[in-house]
Parts: C-alpha cells; structure tokens; sequence
C-alpha cells in the first residue's frame, strides 16, 4: 500500500503530530510526505526528507497553500491521491480541518482519529469521548485517516534523507482567505499538550478563590490550568480551560484534579492520564475511583499546604 | 438570508454510555436523548445572526429516526422558523449526512450553514468539513466568533495553540466550537408555540441519496478499566508518594 501524510508545519518547522502520523503511516505501507505551503514550504520539506520511514517529499509551494487552507490544499491532496491508497493526517485542528474535505472528494468514509491499526482495512477508534472504543473495517477503495498523536510513538525526526519532488495543484480556489493569528501567549503549556494538568471544580467557591488556589499550584508545577464544566458554568474560569466530553480531550503525565466530584461528562476528558490525583472533601466523590491517588481533606488547607511542600 | 442548521438526536451528555455485552455498539434503548450539544451552540448562534439582522430565516434539519422530529421542536422552540426531517432508521454515516445535507443546501439555497463541529456519539467531526467540500464552498471550522458583513463572514477560529481568523465568500459552512456562544433555554411559550411551527418529513430517497455505510463496525468495547488508586491520609504523604513515583521533582 502506498500512503500520503500531510505535513503539518508552523513557522518552518515541522509540528510533532506529523511524526506520530508517520509511524502510523509505516504501519501501513510506504510513505510518502505532503508539504504544502509558501516560501517556507522548501526549509519544512528538507527537515521532512530527514523524517525515518519518509521514503519520498512532495513539495507544493505555492501563496495559495500557504496557512492550510482547506479549500486549496484539499483539492491539490485530492489530486495527488489518485497516485495513493490512503491519506494519512494528525488529528490536529489542521487535520481535521483538511482530511475529510479530502475524503468527500474522493468520496471515502474517513476514519477519525485512530488510535490503533490492526490490519490493512482494520482500525480501532474512540467514540463516546472515549467512552467505548470501537474497530471497524472500511470498504472504500482509498482511506483516509486522521491519527491521534498520543497513540502513535513519534518517528526519529532524523536519520532520512529522502528525495524531494516539486508538485503542482490547482492554486487557489478563491474561496477563503487569512486574515490573521492569534497565538495564545500564556505563560503556561497548552492545555491539551501539557504534561502536567491542575483542575479545579465547583467545590472551588468562586473566580477568586479559583485564581488564589489553582493557579499558584499550577505555576509552582509548570502545569496547565483545567477546570470541569461545573466550575465553568459557574463562571469561575471561561470555558476554553474546560476539561471533558464537549471541552478539551487531554491525557498528561500528572491530572490533579481540585474539587472536583468527577462526573462522566468531566472523566471523559481526562481519564486516559498516566497518573490522576484526586483532592476532595467527598469520600464519595465518582472522582476516586479513577485517581491513582486521592487524598480526601478540604481543598481550601490541603492546596496552599500542597503549593507550599512541592 | 437564510441560514441551514443542522441537528443531531444523540445520548445526552449527562449519560454514561453502556456498551452493549455483545460487542455490537451502545446500548440506547430506554436513555435520554437531547440535541447534540455543539448543535444546540449552532441553533443558538442562527437566532444571534437573525436578532443582529445578517439573516432572516432559519432552517433547521436532522436526519435520524422519526424521534429525531423532537430534536427538531427544541430547535424550533429555541427560535428556528421551520424544520426537515428526513427520516431514516438506518445509522446514516458522516459522508451519506453530508450527501443529503449538499442536496437541501442545493433545494433551499441558505447563505450560510452553521453547524456542530462534532457529534458526541461517533465523535467524526468530518460532516461540516464533507459538506463544504461537496458543495464546493468555504469552510470554518470550530468557530469561536461568527461575523457577517455583505456577502462574506469572518470567522475565527479554535486552533491548537490560538486563534485563527479567515474570511469566507457566501455561501459558507460554519461548525461551531464551545467559545461560541451559551445556547438559550426554550420558554414554555415558545415551546407551545413551536408545535405549531411547519416541519416536513423527507427520505433520503427522496433525495436520490444512497446512505448504505462504508465502515463496518467488528466490535465495539469498553475502554480499559481504570482501577481506583490508594487514599493517602495527608499532604505530606501526598507529596512523597508523588516524588516517589517520579511525578513531580
């Protein structure tokens, strides 16, 4: 089988989730590495030929593919595609943004972030937010798939030298266009690549009482801050920190979670962290039965002395 | 304009899904259904548009089972002027939704298409992105900010690690993301009252769209198990059990 992965790529350096996307790729068949984009596009495409299991770099540097348009960049994947068995891309927002615009023109089911490869046709996937983990066969004559990062090791991003072949595709399509970038400034890692989450909950009082006691746990531990939906409806914290089913997916190292009972919606989020620590009042509390570790003491004496001993 | 919206029937969030002991999917029978909840954040951000004055009508459609006409009302008594449904017992896969969704964008003609990003069932996030594809218009994607203006919008979006904005020509698919907005509740008025609102039942045939699936289901399986941990009796304990096991410096 020969496979295709998307690039993804961010001020001319290749973004980790392509190399997960690779290994899962090479599971496959063999691959073969789409960079499109600007002027940068040639610098991304040499550090991909470097890519182990990257057999051949396509380069399309072209304005129009510049910032992953999807509707520029899926028709050119699209095209290319008539030389490939199966598109492979991260499941990032770039992926996801591009996969299944690629995958409706070619008129294939997708299959959306996998997270195991058990055959040629065969893939296993999360659904329920994780809630139940289902394999299913595809029958279309192509695949295209995103991959979850987490669930692939990364490939050696040295050691290859693979060769680079320019591309062309049909440009722009004069659809869509960027206007601009805002990147999160904050101190703090991202929250869904963050080693180390600090969460808090409804228990936490207030927005005041949410700053005084999260946030200097998290900064004495370089952790990001999360907050469970409780708390966010409670409008202690807005709601793009919301760990869970509708909020952000994430899977740290460490998960501390702060005052929080653990309702399904909330566990759906971060059940699938290395080690979950759990403070709260409760004895009861659904969250202890997923901690690894709890500890069952009121929040408002346990966090500051916690702060205070790391 | 007109803006299509369009909503699932699936679990309500606040239910913990079972699988089945068979291995064949999740069991639904007898669980509480809502509307999909980045749907309810797409219906919510139609009405804005409308009350801001960028859009005049509001479609909504589902397809689904005949229950999913329920759906249909909470949209309607949310604030969505009419409805469709097409009605199909089969599970209908994103690519065959996005089929039928392109043949109502091509009978209704909307300016604008909002949508969820995902359903919290299959978890695809792939319909929006296949509709704009099959139509051949723009697409945003997990938008955080939705603004009109003349015969484009600007929307931005949730990306890893920031915002993005883009501009999109009309007509245009939006799929909505958490930040966007927080969905009103139907008042009992407007719950009365949308009884009487107009909703037309379709088949997929009735399109000429064939929704036979693509992917077969082999199993489905619970995750594995997390099993509870140790309780520690005091902060001390905690700090050590966490230096111990390398968790924290």
């Amino acid at each position: 089988m020969s496979v295709l992965v998307l690039v993804e790529h961010e001020a001319g350096a290749l973004r980790d989730a392509t190399l997960a996307a690779v290994t899962a790729a090479a599971k496959l068949g063999a691959v073969h590495a789409l960079v499109a984009g600007d002027g940068e596009a040639r610098t991304v495409a040499e550090a991909t030929a470097g890519v182990a299991g990257v057999e051949k770099v396509l380069l399309a540097a072209d304005p129009a593919y510049a910032h992953g348009l999807p509707e520029n960049v899926a028709p050119l994947a699209a095209q290319l595609m008539a030389g490939y068995d199966a598109f492979v891309a991260p499941a990032t927002t770039t992926g996801k943004n591009i996969a299944p615009r690629v995958a409706a023109l070619l008129d294939v089911m997708q299959l959306s972030e996998v997270i195991g490869i058990e055959g040629e046709r065969t893939f296993v996937r999360p659904i329920y937010a994780g809630n139940a983990i289902a394999t299913v066969e595809s029958s279309d004559p192509k695949l295209v798939l995103t991959v979850r990062g987490t669930a692939f090791d990364k490939a050696a991003a040295e050691g290859g030298s693979a060769p680079i072949e320019e591309v062309a595709g049909p440009g722009d399509a004069g659809l869509s266009s960027f206007v601009a970038l805002e990147a999160s400034k904050s101190e703090r890692p991202e929250l869904t690549s963050a080693g180390i989450v600090v969460s808090g909950g409804r228990a936490l009082k207030d927005a005041a009482t949410f700053e005084q006691l999260i946030v200097p746990l998290a900064d004495k531990l370089g952790a990001a801050v999360g907050a469970s939906r409780a708390a966010v409806d409670a409008g202690y914290i807005s709601n793009d920190y919301q760990v869970g089913q509708t909020g952000k997916i994430v899977a740290p190292a460490l998960y501390i979670a702060v005052g929080i009972s653990g309702a399904i919606q909330h566990l759906a989020g971060m059940k699938d962290s290395k080690l979950i620590v759990a403070i709260n009042k409760d004895p009861d509390a659904p969250i202890f039965q997923v901690a690894d570790i709890g500890l069952v003491a009121d929040l408002f004496e346990a966090v500051p002395e916690l702060t205070s001993k790391l | 304009m007109k803006i299509l919206v369009p909503v699932k029937r699936v679990i309500d969030y606040n239910v913990r899904p079972r699988v089945k002991t068979d291995g064949s999917g999740v069991d639904l029978a007898n669980v509480k259904m809502s509307m999909n909840p980045f749907d309810e954040i797409a219906v919510e951000e139609a009405i804005r548009l409308r009350e801001k004055g960028a859009a005049s009508e509001i479609v909504a459609v589902s397809i689904g089972p005949a229950k999913a006409g329920e759906t249909l009302r909470t949209a309607l008594a949310m604030g969505a002027d009419r409805a469709i449904l097409v009605e199909t017992d089969d599970a209908v896969e994103p690519l065959a939704v996005a089929k039928i969704l392109k043949a109502v964008f091509d009978e209704e003609q909307p300016g604008l298409v909002v949508m969820g990003k995902q359903a919290i069932d299959d978890d695809s996030n792939q319909t929006g992105q296949m509709l704009a594809a099959l139509t051949g218009r723009p697409q945003g994607t997990f938008a955080s900010k939705v603004e009109v203006e003349g015969n484009s919008v600007t929307v931005t979006r949730e990306v890893d690690g920031g915002l993005e904005t883009v501009k999109l020509g009309l007509p245009a698919i939006v799929t909505t993301d958490l930040r966007l907005n927080e969905p009103r509740y139907a008042s009992l008025p407007n719950i009365m009252k949308a009884k009487s609102k107009p909703l037309a039942t379709k088949t997929p045939a009735d399109y000429g769209i064939d929704v036979s699936p693509r992917l077969k289901v082999l199993k489905v399986a619970e995750p594995p198990v997390r099993q509870a941990g140790i309780k520690v009796g005091s902060v001390d304990e905690l700090v050590a059990k966490l230096k111990a096991l390398g968790a924290v410096a």
